[in-house]
Parts: structure tokens; sequence; C-alpha cells
């Protein structure tokens, strides 16, 4: 093997396709090779970054320095000043404008432990890093059952909003006699301002696969789908790629590993509905039916796809399946809090330094999260409000700063943690407007199936913009709070029984900004 | 045995089998709980949210609609909560609907006024969203007003579970969604069949018939028209619900009178032609027998579905008969054997027909159905139109004062009054094809085997001299693909069909449960409807069609014999291949002979 005394990690995600990664790499390696280093630095291409910066960004080990916004221009400067000089370019570093200096903490990473270091592209790269070991123990020196178990005992919740716990959920489909069983992946992503399923499919797939394998083996099914957003092109092609590479070692297909097991994994594209989000609207879209939710009970457990049993997963939950069945619940019981194990995977975005993904125990403290996180607020701003879990979650004030991000803890304030998502706003921010954008972004999404959320989200619109112009009065606040209630109650499925969180948290923390707006 | 679970509703405690959902057990305890798209007859569609009730342990109200009952589960119907919730849900509801209540089809029979009325909801509280959206009047049977729509999904569940037609569908999203038909291009330019069973189970007018009530008017109020009618077996069933009186009382001499009083100028019966089907259909039916023929022979009595075999089995269609329907076997000797007996030229006449069904104005605007030379038929109502046409007419059908038909065309049997009812032409075509092919009478002619609801009834009928007759009944059209299928089946693998002759009807329940009946019915009420045809047929004099004596007049004076070439060029018919995404003829699928 090749030793090289410094490596390029290059951030390909969709915003640096967009900026033209490719090109850019061929630039660099050009300029590399010009310049002569050909055989002491190293282009590695992974996935996103450790940060998350804004067009290209690359790090360079091992003196970690992170470079964000890098265009092609900038390429014969920084192979002069930093590679032959080793002298970093400042203009282009990551921290040139932050309060605080964003944590990398990859010693309590597990979801993302790989993301940025691999190339996830490469099987072997994963294989390298200790993958698919859980796997091999999971088929060959486990029973289903202790799989069960030793996830219900990691305390693993699942990460897709609700923090049902997955061992327990297993549970209920493992020990069901069937002709067939299915493991679905919730790769859906559409609560907005989440993007962490992204990530983890772009930096790490093979992680993704063996957390449903190990589940597969669990529940004893021998197909599973990964249902995905069409807009994930680079998620759908990386997995297409890692399936194929898993069929080609052996880890997937007919009797892996000669245990008798068979496994394949297919990959469903989603149309882009919100509320195929919905693990029963999905098994609809998936069935190749129009996306509209089902009745439970009978729960998927029992009766999902195909009238078979089915556990639909969300991704982060896959994710971090791997790392408790090679480390054991105790080791996983270290992350996190007693109650919400693990850790979590948080999408920042808004008015922080550094919007991104970031990887944090569960129980940090919202404040802990923006700070050392996020890099704190934008230079000469002041938090007003953070909407936590998307337009599904709650907007949160400063006297919330000190919660603990986690479930249990955040169900004591109404609030939940839902997708992870995390949009902080200035004091110069509208909640009025930021309520308006939510339920408008629900009229659109509903589904249309049942009457509460069909025609609930309409008036809901109609009345926020009412008020958004000033013709409103506290009538029609109150309205909005009733109709919302209304739907909370009576609606079919999660989606019409969200809007009232937004609202309610919108009415309790900032009550003043709807006198204010509203005619007297 | 189905396992009893202990529930508490309302803090009784019952003991009811777990299959049950909240709201079954409540309608069986005659608790009630308020609903809109629920409907006993069809699976829930769960989509008002009308009908929550509290379950103790859940956070949110459960639908009763569609949440199983279990062990210990304490059920409260109705709260402070729940009503706020409910009525706040009715004004959501009003508020994305036109709400023209007096001119409705349905008004009185609407089940969203009925709902909002009740719980006194206050139409004020939120402003009307509805954005008016062009009515669908394309087909000739069916008239769709989205703007009414209240997104229930009965109907799409009838057309796609029930009749498996699978013509209407949802489309779109959110506050834009709407039931709508193929590509949107309209209910004539879809896979409809006519069926109408949307409209009788949609919970508001939405769907209702295209009317013919104000041709009808036109032509009773001219002088110069002839215009005469006929009832089919099924309306005399169900004209006494509508005027307080009960239901499946048999109503046929009051309707002769009201038709009369409203203006017709002469007023006979669709029994008298289901009698001479009997004939046409049983001498068709005997001559397949004979020939050895191991092809079944279907009715074709139900244009709902003679136009789905069109569609879906149109391979199968040399087996349906090529009688036409009692209808419009009336419509063409109406301009034909009836113009020559009363010296009228039939350019003058205007047919009209009175029928539980609405596929029938279909059938008689099909282009093969003018072989009197003349449109045959000229207008179908339904039994909604003909009640709207006595109420406007100021008649009280309880106080009428009971009037005989006109003499021609008019006398029937028991056999034609069971048309009316699944099962009921099965029965008496085996009542007369007996004799037909054995020359002896049948003695014991109540068939009960192929009675009552099931969906598909077999029955196998010792015949002298033939051997076992092997029958089969289906009504509503997801039954006819049941037995549809296993033809086609035993036709490719055996060569052979597991039935000699078999009866479809497109509705369940037969003609009494027609897409034209009165709004607000269920299948209880269908079965009741049909007990009353039931008890018509036991208490006529002649119940077999062949000992009709005006039927043997008509053969005598006009047709010949049965399956004359006479009777085959006014009585038969040929069918089609049709698409399926928009119902138009692709080509021909039997020939016609003369």
């Amino acid at each position: 093997m090749k030793y090289y005394r410094s490596h390029i990690l290059v951030g390909i995600n969709e915003a640096a396709k967009q900026a033209g990664v490719d090109v850019f790499v061929n630039k660099l390696q050009d300029q590399i090779s010009t310049a002569g280093l050909a055989d002491e630095i190293n282009v590695l291409e992974t996935g996103p970054l450790a940060f998350f910066g804004r067009g290209i960004c690359l790090t360079i080990l091992p003196e970690n320095v992170n470079y964000e916004n890098v265009a092609i221009e900038d390429i014969v400067e920084l192979v002069e000043e930093h590679l032959l000089k080793g002298r970093p370019v400042h203009r282009l570093m990551l921290d040139s404008a932050a309060q605080f200096k964003p944590k990398f903490n990859y010693d309590r990473r597990i979801v993302l432990k790989n993301s940025g270091i691999i190339d996830p592209e490469s099987i072997d790269e994963y294989l390298g890093a200790g993958g698919y070991e859980a796997w091999e123990k999971a088929l060959l020196n486990m029973q289903p059952a202790d799989i069960v178990n030793e996830v219900k005992a990691s305390g693993l919740r699942g990460r897709g909003g609700a923090g049902f716990p997955a061992g327990l959920k297993w549970s209920f489909t493992a020990p069901l006699n069937a002709e067939q069983k299915y493991v679905v992946v919730n790769a859906d992503e559409g609560e907005p301002g989440t993007f962490k399923d992204r990530l983890i499919m772009e930096g790490d797939p093979h992680q993704l696969l063996e957390g449903i394998m190990i589940c597969a083996r669990a529940i004893g099914a021998s197909m599973a789908y990964i249902y995905i957003r069409g807009e994930y092109k680079l998620c759908i092609a990386r997995l297409e790629k890692a399936i194929k590479q898993c069929h080609a070692y052996g880890i997937l297909g007919r009797n892996i590993f000669d245990s008798g097991f068979d496994l394949d994994i297919g990959i469903k594209i989603g149309a882009g509905a919100y509320v195929c989000g919905e693990e029963t609207a999905l098994i609809e879209s998936l069935e190749g039916n129009r996306g509209n939710p089902r009745w439970k009970p009978p729960f998927p457990g029992v009766k999902g796809l195909w009238q078979y049993p089915t556990v639909v997963n969300n991704v982060e939950t896959l994710a971090n399946v791997p790392f408790i069945i090679k480390n054991g619940a105790a080791e996983y019981r270290q992350f996190g809090t007693d109650e919400c194990t693990g850790t979590k995977v948080y999408t920042i975005l808004g008015d922080v330094a550094y919007p991104g993904l970031c990887e944090v125990d569960m129980g940090a403290t919202l404040r802990t999260v923006i700070n050392e996180y996020g890099g704190g607020m934008k230079k000469g701003f002041k938090f007003k409000a953070a909407l936590v879990g998307g337009a599904a979650g709650v907007i949160l004030s400063d006297r919330m700063l000190d919660v603990k991000m986690d479930f249990v803890s955040l169900n004591q304030y109404a609030a939940v943690l839902g997708s992870g998502a995390i949009l902080v706003m200035n004091e110069h921010q509208s909640i009025v407007d930021m309520l308006w954008s939510i339920l408008r972004f629900f009229r659109h999404e509903s589904c249309g199936k049942c009457s509460p959320c069909r025609i609930g989200t309409q008036h809901l619109y109609d009345l926020i913009s009412k008020i958004r112009k000033g013709e409103g009065s506290m009538d029609d606040v109150e309205m909005l709070h009733t109709i919302a209630l209304t739907m909370k109650q009576t609606s079919f499925c999660a989606l019409g029984q969200s809007p009232i969180m937004a609202i309610a948290s919108a009415l309790d923390n900032f009550r003043d900004e709807f006198i204010a707006i509203t005619k007297k | 045995m189905i396992k009893k679970v202990n529930i508490w509703l309302d803090g009784k405690h019952l003991e009811v089998p777990e299959t049950m959902t909240i709201i079954e057990a409540a309608d069986k305890y005659n608790v009630n709980i308020p609903r809109l798209c629920y409907h006993p007859d069809l699976p829930p569609t769960a989509n008002c949210g009308v009908c929550v009730v509290e379950v103790a342990g859940n956070p949110t109200p459960k639908r009763a609609c569609c949440t199983p009952v279990a062990e210990g589960m304490k059920i409260v119907t109705n709260s402070k909560l729940l009503r706020s919730y409910r009525k706040t849900l009715v004004e959501m509801i009003l508020s994305h609907h036109d709400v023209v209540c007096p001119t409705c089809s349905a008004n009185n029979k609407c089940e969203l006024q009925t709902l909002a009325n009740n719980m006194g909801v206050d139409p004020d509280t939120l402003p009307n969203i509805m954005h008016k959206a062009p009515i669908d009047a394309t087909s000739p049977s069916i008239v769709r007003d989205v703007n009414k729509c209240i997104a229930c999904g009965r109907c799409v569940t009838v057309c796609n579970d029930v009749q498996t037609v699978y013509a209407l569908t949802f489309s779109d999203r959110g506050i834009e969604s709407q039931i709508t038909s193929a590509f949107g291009s309209g209910m004539a330019n879809s896979a409809c069949v006519n069926c109408g069973q949307c409209t009788v189970y949609c919970p508001t007018g939405a769907l209702r018939e295209n009317s013919d009530i104000d041709a009808v008017w036109d032509a009773v109020l001219d002088p110069l028209k002839h215009v005469i009618v006929q009832e089919a077996p099924a309306i005399r069933v169900s004209l006494a619900e509508e005027f307080g009186m009960e239901l499946g009382t048999i109503t046929v001499k009051k309707m002769y009178a009201a038709l009369r009083k409203i203006g017709f100028d002469a007023v006979m019966d669709t029994n008298f032609t289901a009698d001479l089907t009997i004939l046409e259909e049983g001498t068709e039916c005997v001559n397949k027998l004979k020939s050895g023929s191991k092809r079944p022979l279907i009715t074709s009595c139900s244009p709902g579905w003679i136009k789905f075999m069109e569609t879906y089995y149109p391979d199968l269609a040399d087996c349906v008969s090529t009688a036409k329907s009692p209808m419009s076997m009336f419509g063409v000797l109406s301009k034909t054997y009836y113009a020559q007996e009363q010296n009228i030229d039939p350019a003058n006449i205007v047919s009209v027909a009175i029928m539980p069904c609405i596929a029938k104005k279909f059938e008689a605007r099909r282009p093969e159905m003018r072989d009197s030379g003349f449109q045959d038929t000229d207008y179908v109502l339904t039994t909604r139109e003909l009640l709207r046409m006595i109420k406007e007419a100021g008649i009280d059908l309880k106080y009428v004062k009971e009037e005989d038909a006109d003499e021609t065309m008019s006398f029937y049997t028991g056999a034609g009054t069971i048309f009316g009812t699944t099962g009921g032409v099965m029965e008496a075509a085996i009542r007369s094809a007996y004799t037909l092919v054995t020359g002896e009478e049948l003695e014991e002619i109540d068939i009960t085997a192929v009675r009552g609801l099931e969906g598909v009834k077999e029955a196998t009928i010792p015949v002298p001299g033939f051997g076992d007759l092997h029958v089969a009944v289906a009504h509503g059209l997801s039954n006819a693909r049941l037995v549809m299928d296993r033809i086609r089946e035993g036709l490719n693998t055996t060569g052979e069909s597991p039935w000699h002759f078999v009866e479809i009807m497109a509705c369940p329940g037969g003609c009494v449960g027609g897409g034209g009946q009165p709004y607000g019915n269920n299948m209880a009420m269908r079965a009741r409807r049909g007990e009353g045809l039931y008890h018509e047929d036991r208490n006529l004099p002649i119940r077999k069609s062949h000992h009709n004596p005006e039927i043997k007049r008509i053969y005598e004076r006009f047709l010949g014999e049965p399956n004359s070439p006479l009777a085959h060029r006014l009585l038969h018919t040929h069918y089609f291949k049709r698409s399926v995404n928009n119902g138009q003829v692709i080509e021909e699928a039997t020939h016609k002979h003369h």
C-alpha cells in the first residue's frame, strides 16, 4: 500500500455536484501532478464531510484544515500555498466567520462515524472500517430472537419522529408465521429542513444495508425495500452500487455465507408526497397505489406490504443497528440518556454560523446543539426561536434553550424531537410568517383522504394568510386553534394531527406577535 | 365460533363478537353514533371523521367505523368535547359543499343535510371555500356534480370493490382532491357500466341520474302525442316507502292510478314483457341444451351487466342470450304490435319506461334498439324521477284509489313479477323451461335455492329426459366476475362450463337494489322489497309465463312462435366489444341473426 503524507477529502453530495465537483477534482489532480506531488498527496472523494459548508468542501488531513466554497480558480493557490508551502489559505477556511468553532466529535459518533472518512462507493473501504462484521455475527452466531433482544436491550428508539422502541416493533413481527415478511426502509425524508437520511445514505450506504440485513434476519424477511425520495439521485446511485457490490461479495443473495438465509434488497423511488413518509401511506405507494394512509389496526407489523408482516424503519434507526450488534447493547447505552439511548443526527439550519449536520448524544440541550455544533448564531444576530422537528414540529422560544433534546424530555413540553430538524430564527424573523409557511406546506401536502385534514388545512392556510396581511382578528387566531384542535382529534393520520403543534407552540410562546398583527 | 369480548359502551356492559367494529356494536345495541361516510353495506372508507368516539387509554378519539372492539374496551360515544369536534367537522364539510338544499335532488334524503340539521351547526362559522367546478353530464345515465361531493369515497368503494367496474377514482391532493373518471374525460368516456350504485350510496346529491322528467312532462302535456308507460317489476315494491306505507308493500294498482293521473295515455306493464322474455330466452336455452352445446346461456336483462360483459368479457359474448331486456321488448312492441292493435301511427307514440335502473337510459339510446324504425323506448325514468313526478302532480299514493292497467301488454304472471329480484329470472325461466323440455308441468315451483342475498347461488334441477340442469345466479358485478371467471376457465380447460344456465344482475339484490331506486337504501331494505315481490308472486292466479293468456295471444296474433324470424328481428339483439379505457365500441362481438 502506498504511503501518502497528506489526504484531501472531497465532500461529494448534491450541493457539491451542483457546484461542479467532478470537474474540480480532475483539475485538482492535474494541478497536484503538475506540482510533482502525485505520490505524496491523495485525493479522496467521499460522502458529506464532518461539517456542512457551502459549495465544494474539502478537509485536508492530517492537519484537519477545512475549506468551503472552493472554486476551480482557487486550485492553483491551494496547491502552491497549502500543499507545497504548508500555509493554509485563510480566506477559504471554514471557521472564518463563526462565533464558535464547530465541534467534530468523531469519538462520539455511531451513525456518521465513517461519513467523510471512507469512500462511500467502495465496499472494500467499508469492510476495512469493520463493516459487515455485525452482519456476519448476526447471521452466523446469533439466533433471530437474540438479535431482537439485543436491540430491545439497547433501548434504540425509532428515529422517524415518533420514537417507538425499535426492538419492540421487531418483536411483534418476528414470531409471526407467514410465507413472506418484509423489511421496508423509510427513506422518504420529507420533513421540511430535514436531510439527515440523505447524508447518512450518501456518506455510508453500506452501513444502512447492513442494518437492513440484520433486521431482515431478526424478523425472518427475505426481501427488503428501500422507499426513497426521487430527488435523492446520489443516494439512489450509491445504494444501487452498494447493493451490486454486496451481491458480488456474497453478502446479499441466496444462501448468504452458507447460512441458508436468502435476502435481497430493492429500491423503490417515491414521487415526492410528504404523506408517503407515513408508514402505511408509504406501503400503499410501494404497492403501486395512491399514497393514502391505511387505518391501524392492523399495524404493518402484522399486515403490511401486500398484507404480509412488515417492519418499517427509518434510515437512521437501521443505521444504528450494526453498532449495537457488533458492540453489544451495553456499549450502545453508553451514549445518550437512560430512556433515550444512543445519538441523534440533527440537521441545523437557519441563522446559525454553520448550518449542517451533526451527531450528538441524546439528551444534549438545544443550546449545546446550536452553539457547539452549529457554531452559534450568525455574527450580529440574536436567537429568537427554533422550529424543532420540521413542519410537524414545534416553535420553541429562548426559554426552552436548556431543554434536553430527547423523546421523553421534549414530551413534557408538548414538543417532539421529530425528524431532528432544527431551524433557528434570529430576532428579526416573524413567527407569523413562519407559521404561514408551515400551514401552506400542510395545505399543499394533505393527501385529501379525510375531511378534517383536506378541508382544515385549507381553512388554516386561509386564516393565517388573512392574519399575516394584517386583516385578521384575534377571533381568527382562535379559529385557527379550534380547527387545528379538531383536526388533531379527528384526522385519519399524523399529517392532519400535526398542525396543532406549530400553531399551539407559536401561540403559547409568541402570542404578542399575533396580538400586534391583528386588528384591534 | 367467533370469540366474544366484553366492552363497556357508554357504561353499559356488552358482550360482542370480536370481529365487530365499534359502530357495528353500537348499531346492534341501538346506540347512535353520528356518522357520514360510513354505510353498513360497504367497507369503511373512514374519511369523514364524524364517528369519532373516546376509547379509554387513547390520547385521541378513535373512528368507530373502523376500530375493532377489544376485550375490556371502554367507549364513550358522546361528550362535550366529541360534540364540539363533530360540530366543527360538519361545519368544515359544509364550508366545502355547494349548499343548495332546496333544489337538490337529494333534498330531505341527504345525509349531510340531516346530520347538520340534527347537530344544529352554524353555517356562518366558516366561510364557504368551494370553487364551483363544471358538472359532468356527459353520460345519458349518471350526472356527477363535484360541487356537492364531500369526498366520502363511498362511490369509489362501491364502484371498485362491490362492482369491480373501476370507473371512479380519487385524483389530485388536499383540497383539490376529487373523485373523477378515467383521465377526467367524463362518465360517458369511461368504463362506467351505468349501474348507478354510486348514486344510491352517495350521501349527498353529488351523483344522480341524468333526468328526463322535463321531456316526459312535455310529452304527457302534448295533446298530439300518445304517451304510453311501462313499469318494471321492482317499481311496484319501491314506492310505498316514500309515502309512509310499510317498506316492500305492493302498490301496483295505486301506481297505475297515479300514472294515469299524471296524464299518461295508456298504462301498461313491463311484467308482461318479462313473461315474454321467459318464452324467448327459455326457448333459446332449451335449444342450446338440446344441441348439446358446452357453452352456457347467460341472461341479458340487466343493461349494466351487458355493458360490463362487453367491456370485461367480450370473449364470452356468444354465451349471453340474444333476447332483449323486457323493457326493450316492450319498447319495440309498443311501436309495432301495440300501434297495429290500437291503430295508432307509431310516429306519434311516445314510449316511456319507469325503471329502478339508470343503465336503462343508456340501453334505450343504444343504436341497436331501433328495430321498430324509431327509437323503441323514448324515455326512461328512474324510480326517483317517478316519485318526483308523482309529488309534483300532488298525488299522495297512500290515498289514491286503485285502478287497473290498460288491457294490452299489461297482464302478467308471478314469474314476470319476480324478475325484479335476484334469482327471479332464473326461477321464472326454470318454471317454463322445464315444460318446454319435458312437456310436463313443474310441480314444486318455489325454487328457494336461487332466492336470497348470497352473492353466488347455485342449484341443480333434475329434468327428466335431459338430466341434471346446473344453474347459477350472481348479483353485483364482483360476483358476476367470480362466475364469469369460472366459466372462462372451464371453457379454456375442460371445454365445459360449470353451469348450463346463469342469471346475472348488475346490482346487488337485483333490480330492487337498482341504481335508480330511492336514496338511502341498503341491503336489508333491498331484501324486504324482494320479499314483497315473492309475496305478490304467491298471490297471483297464474305463476308461469307460458300460461299467460296475453303472451299466447301475442304469439298467435303477431309474433308466430318463440324465436320466430319476426321475434328474432324485433326481440333479439347483438353485442359489442368495448374499450376498458373509455367504454367506446371497438368492434362487434356477436352478429345479429335475422
